[in-house]
Formats: C-alpha cells, sequence, structure tokens
C-alpha cells in the first residue's frame, strides 16, 4: 500500500535545512532567501495532487533545482552565479553543483541528486515525473558530457 | 547555525502560506494558558479544533485527514481565536464570537453540538437533558460520547454537561480543567 502523504507541516520540517542549503549553495544565501519561500509556496500548490508520501525529499529538492534553473534563466544577461567558497570537508553537492551549471535541465537535476544527495534512481525517476531507468539513463548522460567538458 | 533557515525565513514562509489561501488548516499552539497548552485550528471557514494533546503529531494526522493535507502552523490565522479564549480564561468574556467548521461530523453529533452551543455561561445541564433537547431522551450515553468528542471544547461548552446527581461525570481534557472552567464561571465554588 501506498505511503499516505503526510501533513504539510511534517513534510516542511522534514526537509526545510537540507533545501536551504541546498539553495544557498546554488545562489547564495541572499538569492536563496526568496527562493527558500517559493520553493515551499510551489510544493503548498501542487501538495493536494500529490497520490502517494513516497519520495518526497526527491520532490522537494527537485523543486528548489528547478527554482534555481528559473531564477538563472532570467537573470543569464547578469550571470551572477556566487563565488563558492572552497573549503574542506564541505558537503557533495556543494562540490558538484557548479560543475553541472551548463549541463541540460534534466541531466543536471539527474546528476546533481545522484552524486550530490545519494539518492535512488527510483527516487529521482519519480521526482522527475519520469521512470527509474530514465533517471539513470539521464545521469549517465550527464557524467558523459561532464567528462568530455574536463578533457 | 548559518545554514539552517532563520527564524524570521520560516516564519514569513508561514504566513504568506496562510496569506495566499493555500492552507486546508492553520494552526499554532498557545503554550502557557491557564489550560495547559492548547492547540487551535482553523479552516477559511471557521474554527475547527481545540485540543489539549501536548503532542499535537496525532492532532495534524486526523486534521489532515478530515479536512486535507495542508495543515501548517500559522499564527495569523488563528490570532482571533486566540485572542477570545485569553480574554474568556481571564474572565472578561462570556462567549465567542468566531465561525465554526464541523465538517465531518456525523448529523447527530451536529445536532447534539448545536444544542450544547445554546447552553450558556455559568450554567450546567445535564446528559439526559442535552439528548432530549436533540430528539432523542433516552441518549444520554450517546450524548456522553459526542461531548467526549466534542472537536472544539471550551468554545463549544461541553465542560457545563454534568451527571444527573450533579456530579461533574467526565471530561475529554481531564476532570481537572473541567473544574477549573466551572469555577472560572462561577457555576461551582
Amino acid at each position: 500500500m501506498a505511503v499516505a502523504v503526510p501533513p504539510f507541516e511534517t513534510f516542511y520540517e522534514s526537509h526545510k535545512t537540507e533545501v536551504f542549503r541546498f539553495l544557498v549553495s546554488r545562489i547564495g544565501r541572499d538569492r536563496a532567501e526568496d527562493a527558500f519561500q517559493e520553493t515551499f509556496l510551489r510544493a503548498l500548490r501542487a501538495y493536494e495532487r500529490l497520490e502517494h508520501g513516497e519520495h518526497l525529499r526527491a520532490w522537494a529538492l527537485t523543486i528548489a533545482n528547478r527554482i534555481v534553473l528559473d531564477g538563472a534563466r532570467r537573470q543569464r544577461p547578469q550571470g551572477d552565479m556566487p563565488d563558492l567558497v572552497t573549503e574542506d570537508g564541505r558537503p557533495a553537492y556543494e562540490e558538484l553543483a557548479p560543475l553541472t551549471d551548463d549541463l541540460p535541465p534534466k541531466e543536471r537535476a539527474a546528476v546533481v541528486l545522484r552524486y550530490g544527495y545519494d539518492l535512488g534512481y527510483d527516487e529521482i525517476g519519480a521526482a522527475l515525473g519520469s521512470t527509474e531507468a530514465a533517471a539513470r539513463q539521464a545521469a549517465s548522460a550527464g557524467v558523459r558530457r561532464l567528462r568530455k567538458e574536463q578533457q | 547555525m548559518i545554514d539552517s533557515p532563520t527564524f524570521e525565513l520560516d516564519e514569513r514562509f508561514r504566513a504568506a502560506a496562510a496569506a495566499e489561501g493555500l492552507l486546508d488548516v492553520a494552526y499554532d499552539v498557545f503554550d502557557d494558558t491557564a489550560m495547559g497548552p492548547l492547540l487551535v485550528g482553523v479552516t477559511d471557514r471557521g474554527l475547527c479544533r481545540i485540543s489539549f494533546d501536548p503532542n499535537p503529531e496525532r492532532e495534524l494526522e486526523q486534521l489532515a485527514r478530515v479536512y486535507g493535507p495542508r495543515v501548517l502552523r500559522s499564527s495569523r490565522p488563528v490570532d482571533r481565536v486566540h485572542r477570545e479564549l485569553d480574554e474568556y480564561l481571564e474572565g472578561r468574556r462570556r462567549s465567542f464570537d468566531v465561525d465554526l467548521d464541523l465538517r465531518g461530523q456525523p448529523n447527530f453529533y451536529v445536532r447534539v453540538l448545536a444544542e450544547l452551543a445554546r447552553v450558556g455561561y455559568g450554567e450546567t445541564t445535564t446528559y439526559g437533558t442535552l439528548a432530549a433537547r436533540a430528539g432523542n431522551p433516552r441518549a444520554a450515553r450517546a450524548v456522553g460520547t459526542v461531548m467526549n468528542r466534542n472537536p472544539v471544547p471550551i468554545v463549544l461548552p461541553c465542560h457545563r454537561v454534568v451527571g444527573a446527581n450533579g456530579s461533574l461525570t467526565g471530561y475529554g481534557g481531564g476532570l481537572h480543567r473541567k473544574e477549573l472552567l466551572l469555577r472560572l464561571e462561577g457555576a461551582i465554588l
């Protein structure tokens, strides 16, 4: 039987810190504040239509990622990506995020969610609204593209 | 922690969620009332829940089942109920001016609760009398069950319902609370 959708309060409290950190690492602290509110308002607008409570973490991160991409599209003329301070021991997603900026959105989301957040392909597939196989394919296509760019 | 959403950011989101009309239930917990902590929930139609349960998790699940899953703590929508409860508990208010949302209650419950709403400040009545007024004089025990499951105690005054011999009988929030409320209203000494 499918897991029931929890009260939004429970969902929000479980994921707000991770979503905020993800946003700070992507777009810097100032812009992260607006994006944070937009992420959870968007989640709230879609929440009624969720059919089960699985993969909610991946779902939340995917919405946050989409908001970042929407913002980047609007902001491209200025191209103001924040400087990320390099320091030892920072989380994997912080290492990964700036490297993946040029990937197509779906591949980028798959790579970040897989290698930055350690989600399973089934979760990523569900979060992206596609299948496990498609998620695996998108992630590996993204990794191949990254390798090519590195050379 | 620099990498957590700040208190202000958290509150801003909660306020925006309510202001945009995105919530099925907005609730808050009032920690230090004379009755102990109170969880209060409202929908866009009115007050739907007052609970003495200090652990709100079960309460949130139940609210989500009846009214929808978009249940979020947000203080603005419950401000008015908060103020009226404060005034009542300080002895400065004798009746409540808030709409109720009793969706999901069975017909018999709604009839009994409507009769309950007419029992005035400082008065008491009995389970049997209330049963008779709701159209079924022999349903005193069933009325007891309705009182026990009253979704909005204090505002719907189930504390004013006592046994035929005048004993306090029982209260969903514990007998000491029933006694406190009746004393506040001057119904007992």
